[in-house]
């Protein structure tokens, strides 16, 4: 067992772990942050999502080891200073992006660093940077207009409407 | 102008705030004092006979607890199946036993063989590495047709073959349906296959078992779709405990389609494991686990053949399946590929004569069961398909020929036993071509065919069976349940309600639409409504949710419970005003009196019945908490029509969605952003089965598409906006609120519209295709796009 410190959602966080623990185990077991979800076990589902030192990264892909001295955010740092909803996660409230709610703490923190990479994204872009995410319940169409909404841009549009 | 409140509004939905801050609680964040952890060992063959298990090596590893195999489950019951088929010539089915643990066999790659308990996941996992089990590998039988062949392996000894039934419906229609085909104009065959495909909610199943040794009480915590039914069947068939004595708790459900239905061996496992060793046991499934042990959907291999007059009127439908039911029977399987198919071969389409012949088999794979949809994308897929060819084959429009032939009048009996109460074909169909814009197409293709590309049309339309089911009518069929719901109002002495139901939400807003109907109903703001589910201790009974029917049945038991809360509140409001019960009226959450203006508010009223000091104590009791159980008189008949738009790369058979448009009727609808967040996720599933996913077995029974990387998820950048309309509505005439579900319609219907689309695609660009299989992936279109 190694000691192994960290700041999550802006508080020192620190534990004992094996070597094998990956980050998402030390959030959901050890730090009980249940918020972050583990879909899948090959890296593809995108439920862990979490933000180390500003980057999206799944947390099932690197060691609890690797975050030493690292800040870490996951979903219950989304929320403003006085618990309302940011800006993302207000917007998949707004337009119904979320239904089992199993994705979402992995959708909201994709669309917020995507956000911050390209902070007026087009639908295409979207959808391509979200191709790590999978999502069983909305068929992404909610949840594209939701993250283009936290953009400030309008909703998109199905090809009839949008005429 | 739309509404802000009540039933037709489309409020935020309540569920969405812990949810999106990480506070949902799911079974897996749930973690009990002193709890175990079990990993299971499970066979990596597809059929082998067990010779013995050596767990002398993994029992001495560290914080191993108890290692189980199928000898300590010898005298606990065999996982049971809730439906009962009885074949074309009056014999039940045959269905084999199915322990907790493999006991003699292994049947398919995943059936577990033994499970370790310890101290931790990783300890768990490692020491069933260090089991050793003696298999000695059997032929497997994967292929269905050569299942039945005499001299075929069999998955199961003591059966008499692999054909768990022979199925005819209607049989006494099989002679006059071979006369129509032979006396018939016009015969359009096809030969196709529903590929076999995993429900894949993103929260893969998990369960936990607690005992307490002082009360004797059980408790399960699982990943369900209806924690009452897996109550009955763990409690009655395999773990014999009376319902008292066993709790179930169905939490945050991350997603169900259908696999969280089913009563499982895990669920089971923990229970029994916990009040062995006399600690909670916990299980949380791998995606590739949940791969190998969830129940999977469709697998049909079809031949539908079209009869036609000079007119091109139907004049009968003949149908042969076979269908897979996988190595055992899960809970609701034989159902699936009979009752949920069959019934559903008349489509929106007056077609005289229909017979449906279902071949069920047993194979060396994971059990098959009910998956979003269950049995009517099965039966729509092969008509909308056949109908496309016939209109292909006969030069005619398939719009006009699928016009042509729709049922006009209803009440309207099919010749598969089903009635469909109410319905408008006409305005659906209508409905789409002014959403997708058909009469653009033709100049959307020439730009497509400017840049390069085939551009293919596809329409169909589809009906399907919801709000599942009349009980009187499913025990005729095989049924081993009622199919009714139930709700509990309890209304509080400050006014505010808690609705017990015995629906369960895993994603469908229940939380959000239930509210809305009560709220509705006694004119108070839908905050004063919360919505319980998902625990048999909280909840009296439930049935679940699953076939469209929570809305429709559990819905119409809130309605029933509500409407007794009214009638007992205006007993006591008319005491109260000193007035006629018969001219109390009830709106705004205000009681008046008719013609007068006395009035008293709804909370004064609860107050009364809770404080009983000026209260009609000689008529009625104190307190107000009404129960109801509702069973519906019929099925209900969601129908629509559905137009996709695809473009084909002719250099490598890449297909993309271009458009998607979606016309449903749904009858009467309470939630509107939640009816249309259901049709986006059906799509999405019903696109990914026609384009991507495939869960594919090799000849020896190798589960080669047993992760998110072999697996084809359907992803964003594979979807188009969807265009979704539900504003034709003929409301259901049978239950209360007048709905009939929307949880399914997008899956069941736009397989269809998708395949019509690409196979029109190929005709455009000059390739004599007339059907490919699902998926529709670039190596198959670009295989029949050569041989064209």
């Amino acid at each position: 067992m190694s000691h192994v410190s960290m700041k999550v959602n802006g508080k020192d966080a620190k534990g004992e772990v094996e070597g094998r623990t990956l980050l998402v185990e030390f959030l959901r077991e050890d730090l009980k942050l249940t918020g972050t979800h583990v879909g899948c076990d090959t890296s593809q589902c995108g439920a862990c999502v979490v933000h180390v030192d500003g980057k999206a990264v799944k947390a099932c892909t690197i060691f609890a080891l690797e975050a030493e001295g690292a800040e870490v955010t996951t979903i219950e740092g989304m929320a403003n200073a006085d618990g309302s909803l940011g800006v993302v996660q207000a917007a998949f409230q707004e337009h119904h992006g979320l239904q089992c709610g199993f994705c979402t703490p992995g959708m909201v923190m994709a669309g917020a660093a995507l956000l911050k990479e390209n902070p007026k994204p087009s639908e295409a872009e979207i959808r391509q940077y979200l191709e790590g995410n999978i999502c069983r319940c909305t068929g992404y169409h909610n949840i594209v207009k939701a993250i283009m909404a936290a953009s400030g841009q309008d909703v998109p549009q199905p090809a009839v409407a949008a005429e | 102008m739309p509404k802000d409140s009540g039933i037709g509004a489309s409020p935020k939905r309540r569920e969405d705030v812990r949810f999106l801050t990480g506070r949902g609680q799911y079974t897996d964040d749930i973690n009990i004092n002193g709890q175990l952890y079990v990993h299971f060992l499970r066979s990596d063959m597809a059929h082998a006979k067990i010779n013995g298990i050596d767990s002398s090596e993994a029992e001495k590893m560290p914080g191993v607890v108890r290692v189980f195999t199928g000898t300590d489950f010898e005298g606990v019951g065999s996982i049971p199946c809730g439906w009962q088929v009885t074949d074309r010539h009056g014999e039940p089915m045959q269905e084999p036993a199915h322990p907790v643990l493999a006991q003699g066999k292994v049947r398919h790659v995943g059936d577990p063989i033994a499970a370790v308990v310890a101290e931790t996941y990783a300890q768990a996992r490692d020491a069933a590495e260090a089991l050793v089990p003696d298999l000695e590998e059997l032929p497997a039988v994967i292929d269905m047709k050569e299942a039945v062949k005499d001299g075929s392996t069999k998955v199961h000894d003591d059966l008499t073959s692999n054909l768990c039934y022979d199925w005819g419906f209607v049989e006494e229609n099989r002679d006059a349906v071979a006369k129509a085909m032979d006396e018939a104009a016009h015969v359009t065959t096809l030969e196709l296959v529903n590929n076999r495909l995993v429900a894949n909610p993103m929260e893969p199943r998990v369960a936990v078992g607690d005992y307490n040794p002082g009360t004797d009480d059980h408790t399960l915590y699982t990943t369900s779709q209806n924690p009452h039914v897996i109550r009955l069947l763990m409690g009655a068939f395999v773990l014999g405990i009376p319902e008292h004595k066993l709790r179930v708790v169905a939490p945050d459900v991350g997603g169900g389609f259908g696999t969280k239905i089913f009563h499982y061996a895990e669920e089971a496992f923990v229970t029994f494991a916990a009040k062995q060793i006399g600690r909670p046991v916990k299980w949380t499934a791998s995606r590739s686990e949940a791969f190998m042990s969830d129940a999977h959907g469709r697998d049909h291999v079809t031949k539908i053949e079209l009869a036609l007059d000079a007119e091109n009127n139907f004049t009968a439908i003949r149908t042969e399946t076979y269908a897979n039911m996988g190595a055992y029977l899960s809970t609701f399987a034989p159902s699936v590929p009979t009752w949920l198919h069959g019934t559903l071969m008349a489509g929106n389409y007056k077609t005289p004569l229909i017979y449906v012949n279902v071949k069920a088999v047993f194979t060396n794979t994971v059990p098959v069961d009910a998956y979003r949809g269950a049995g009517r994308p099965e039966a729509t897929f092969q008509l909308e398909r056949v109908i496309d060819k016939a209109a292909r084959e006969l030069k005619v429009d398939p719009l006009a020929l699928r016009r042509q032939n729709f049922i006009t009048e209803f009440p309207y009996a099919t010749p598969v036993a089903v009635e469909y109460d109410t319905g408008d074909y006409e305005a659906t169909l209508s409905k789409l071509e002014e959403i997708a814009d058909l009469s653009g197409f033709e100049a959307r293709r020439k730009e497509s065919e400017a840049s390069g590309k085939w551009r293919g049309l596809g329409v169909n339309c589809y009906i399907e069976a919801c709000g599942i089911a009349p009980s009187s009518l499913v025990g005729q069929l095989g049924a081993r349940a009622g199919l009714y719901e139930s709700a509990t109002v309890r209304v509080n002495a400050t006014g505010g309600l808690s609705v017990m139901t015995g629906s369960h939400s895993h994603g469908q807003g229940h939380e959000t639409s239930f509210a809305q109907v009560v709220a509705d109903m006694i004119g108070i703001d839908d905050g004063m409504v919360d919505i319980v589910h998902g625990d048999t201790a909280k909840v009296p009974m439930g049935m679940g949710t699953y076939g469209s029917r929570s809305l429709a049945v559990g819905g119409s038991a809130i309605v029933r419970a509500t409407e007794k809360i009214i009638a007992k509140a205006k007993k006591i409001a008319a005491h109260l005003m000193e007035a006629s019960e018969g001219d109390i009226e009830l709106k705004d959450g205000q009681f008046t009196v008719a013609g007068t203006d006395k009035s008293v508010a709804w909370g004064d009223v609860t107050l009364a019945a809770y404080v009983p000091h000026n209260y009609p104590l000689e008529e009625i009791e104190p307190g107000l908490e009404e129960t109801a159980f509702y069973d519906p008189a019929n099925f209900t008949y969601p129908s629509g029509a559905y137009a996709c738009e695809v473009e084909v790369d002719p250099e490598t058979g890449h297909v993309t969605i271009e458009r998607f448009a979606a016309a449903d009727d749904f009858g009467n609808v309470v939630n509107p952003m939640i009816v249309e967040g259901q049709v986006h996720g059906g799509l999405a599933q019903g696109i990914g089965q026609a384009l991507l996913e495939n869960c594919s077995y090799d000849e020896d029974g190798q589960l080669i598409s047993a992760s998110y990387m072999d697996y084809a998820m359907p992803r964003a950048d594979d979807m188009p906006m969807f265009d979704v309309d539900h504003s034709c509505q003929t409301p259901c005439t049978h239950n209360p609120l007048g709905v009939k579900g929307c949880g399914e319609a997008g899956a069941i219907g736009s397989p269809p519209a998708v395949v019509n689309a690409v196979v029109d695609a190929l005709q455009s660009g000059g390739k004599n295709v007339t059907h490919i299989d699902m998926p529709l992936s670039p190596n198959r279109v670009w295989a029949a796009m050569q041989g064209a």
